[in-house]
């Protein structure tokens, strides 16, 4: 039963199974606990409240497959939002379009110094991000002079985005900043999945030695996971700005910690090699499912969040690596022997031929 | 290698001393009186917690591991000898509780990762947020102060000359913590650790043990920096001492410690620490405010690691070019000598 199981399904598979069930468990626990609680509203806030951490997580897994980090995506948040923020209180109307890929290009640009001090300059990810997240941030503060921008100096459409929304659906509306987030995982998983790159990516973050050996562009490749990371943190950016409107110096600061703590929960190895764009955005949705609905039980006291969510990332960590662990052992011993049952096969039909 | 390795850390040690004191004598020629005593002992005041945890986290680097929890301990441990203050016990009881805390916060840490195998970053971002919320959960948002008059002057006041208690006790720990790591088998076993788990276990060492140590140092030495910090500042909060972490890391990778363990000393990181205090010292009175000084200690980060690689790769290539030059094979291994690359027998 447990082989034929095997037969089926690959480990990351089952990853991704683990969290939706964790999830629906998790939401059915709350509306029997919560009046009310399965609610379009309940739906919206959740939603809406994983977006900014659920796309800019699809750059930081990009990362942490290599055997990288990227922590800097806090500051790189605070700064595109500012910047794109404060020029357009200046302008007139501006389109949408322009201002997407303002966000989108100079967030890139803020990730290729990263990406070029890393694969180009051999400094750990850890010492880069954990300087330019005080770099950029510096940035900010200098550009800024310690202002703030406000929302009524915002175009309406700006402001008018997080209470908007794409389609709905019987009542329960998807907003824009979580459909967003849809397309960048769904974009994302095409990448990591189909397209050269991804698959590469995956390699480099399994077994380097055995990648460099394979005459893989390494360093190339790492490049561009950070350029990636920045470019998601540039959308990052342009949500933050439509949602907060609002924006001051510490605009998206500790945004790090939350976005690592998504992927990580997600199922995205730390140490590279695992992971997927579906496993971040399922970490985000639970980790602001348990956060949204603890507010509204009365079992425990709100004081207690921190508490819990610390316990979920570290349950997270050492289920994912533990059982999974366990797994893989034996989806490897079933291949096995599979293998060896067809081939003694082959060589019973090869022996009766002669 | 070895020999290149240690001299490189030692040449490290005299840039940093280099920078150090250009720093100061920079400051103190645009400041009268900035290089006396007095005002040096206010400076490292100003940091005197963080430059605790930043002993404690030395090690944990060296042995290849991080600590992102530091900062939330402290704040724990702050609350719990607050809390039972609070509920009418003596300080001196909160403070002993507190420490434990702190030794515990270490060993959970320590469990999971030298036992479970989990990878540390992991572990202790789960921590980070975990422990502070116990702080919250404690004391929730409110400031618990009115603490007893000793209790303040500890964080505040001097004690022997211009030192004050926290100040006195970071000159012992720096004593304890250097002795501990450079003279005793516990600090070669961090550096063992940090070079190769593999090799640590063949020769003998109960390496889950002594990673588990490491991490309970670094919780109790949190706990304690936590105490001092709620002395220092009359007040316990749970927000308290908020990305202190990225603070300390910071000081203990410009120090000389590699990121990927198994190398640093113990005279990098307190000139580091020194370093970096003057540093901003010297930037706020030059009117360059707080956020800044970060950004400016953030690049000295990355240009610590920066340059002397890329002053690795002009010099690798020349040799390269040089050896182009001299034809193919270069020059015959002299007669007895081992070819590079040779197996070793």
């Amino acid at each position: 039963m447990m082989d034929a199981v095997l037969r089926r399904v690959r480990p990351d598979q089952v990853r991704e199974l683990t969290l939706v069930v964790v999830l629906v468990a998790m939401i059915a626990f709350f509306a029997i606990q919560i009046p009310n609680y399965l609610s379009p509203r309940t739906f919206t806030n959740i939603t809406t409240g994983s977006a900014i951490i659920a796309t800019v997580a699809v750059g930081q897994v990009l990362v942490l497959l290599t055997r990288n980090v990227d922590l800097s995506v806090g500051s790189i948040v605070g700064l595109v939002a500012y910047t794109v923020g404060n020029s357009l209180a200046g302008m007139g109307d501006v389109n949408p379009v322009i201002v997407i890929l303002l966000c989108m290009a100079m967030g890139a640009a803020l990730g290729a110094i990263n990406g070029a001090i890393v694969a180009y300059g051999r400094v750990p990810a850890i010492i880069t991000t954990l300087g330019t997240l005080a770099l950029f941030r510096t940035g900010l503060v200098v550009i800024s002079g310690s202002k703030t921008v406000t929302t009524d100096k915002l175009p309406d459409w700006l402001v008018s985005i997080p209470s908007t929304s794409v389609i709905t659906i019987a009542g329960v509306d998807i907003r824009v900043l979580f459909g967003i987030a849809l397309v960048a995982t769904i974009v994302g998983q095409v990448v990591l999945r189909y397209l050269p790159y991804g698959r590469r990516l995956f390699a480099i973050g399994s077994n380097p030695d055995a990648a460099r050996v394979a005459g893989l562009p390494i360093r190339r490749d790492v490049f561009f996971a950070f350029v990636g990371s920045g470019m998601m943190a540039g959308i990052g950016g342009f949500m933050w700005l439509g949602k907060f409107g609002n924006i001051t110096v510490v605009s998206g600061s500790g945004l790090e910690l939350q976005v690592v703590a998504a992927a990580v929960v997600g199922g995205v190895n730390i140490f590279g090699g695992a992971g997927s764009m579906f496993g971040a955005l399922l970490g985000a949705l639970l980790i602001q499912t348990l956060q949204t609905s603890l507010l509204r039980w009365l079992g425990i006291s709100q004081f207690a969040l921190d508490a819990v969510l610390g316990a979920l990332i570290l349950f997270a960590v050492a289920a994912d690596a533990i059982i999974l662990r366990r797994m893989q052992e034996a989806w490897v011993r079933v291949r096995r022997q599979d293998d060896a049952r067809a081939r003694a096969s082959r060589d019973g039909e090869a022996a009766r031929g002669t | 290698m070895a020999r290149s390795l240690r001299g490189r850390m030692r040449g490290w040690d005299v840039m940093l001393f280099g920078i150090l004191a250009v720093v100061v004598t920079w400051n103190a020629i645009d400041t009268p009186g900035y290089a006396s005593m007095q005002n040096q002992v206010n400076l490292l005041q100003l940091g005197i917690e963080r430059s605790i945890v930043v002993l404690a986290m030395a090690f944990v680097i060296i042995s290849g591991e991080i600590d992102l929890s530091v900062a939330s301990v402290m704040a724990l441990s702050g609350a719990v000898a607050a809390a039972m203050f609070e509920r009418g016990m003596p300080i001196e009881l909160g403070i002993l509780v507190a420490l434990l805390v702190g030794l515990a916060c270490g060993a959970f840490n320590g469990f999971w990762i030298a036992v479970v195998g989990l990878p540390s970053l992991a572990v202790t971002l789960a921590t980070l947020i975990g422990f502070r919320g116990l702080a919250t959960m404690l004391i929730e948002d409110r400031s618990i102060g009115d603490f007893p008059q000793w209790f303040d002057t500890m964080g505040q006041s001097s004690i022997v000359g211009p030192f004050t208690f926290s100040i006195l006790l970071y000159g012992v720990l720096v004593i304890a913590a250097a002795v501990l790591l450079h003279l005793t088998g516990f600090g070669r076993i961090t550096y063992v650790i940090g070079n190769s788990k593999d090799v640590a276990r063949f020769s003998g060492v109960r390496v889950a043990w002594a990673r588990i140590r490491i991490f309970m140092m670094s919780g109790t030495i949190a706990a304690l920096a936590g105490v001092l910090y709620t002395a220092r500042l009359g007040s316990a909060r749970a927000s308290t001492a908020e990305g202190f972490e990225l603070d300390i890391i910071t000081v203990v990778l410009l120090g000389g410690v590699s990121i990927f363990g198994g190398s640093g000393s113990m005279l990098g990181v307190v000139l580091s620490t020194f370093l970096v205090l003057n540093l901003r010292n010297g930037l706020s009175l030059a009117g360059i405010e707080g956020n800044t000084q970060t950004g400016i200690v953030g690049a000295l980060l990355i240009l610590s690691v920066l340059l002397p690689n890329i002053a690795a790769s002009v010099q690798d290539r020349r040799r390269r070019r040089t050896a182009a030059r001299d034809g193919p094979g270069g020059t015959p291994p002299a007669p007895g000598e081992i070819p590079e690359g040779a197996p070793a027998s």
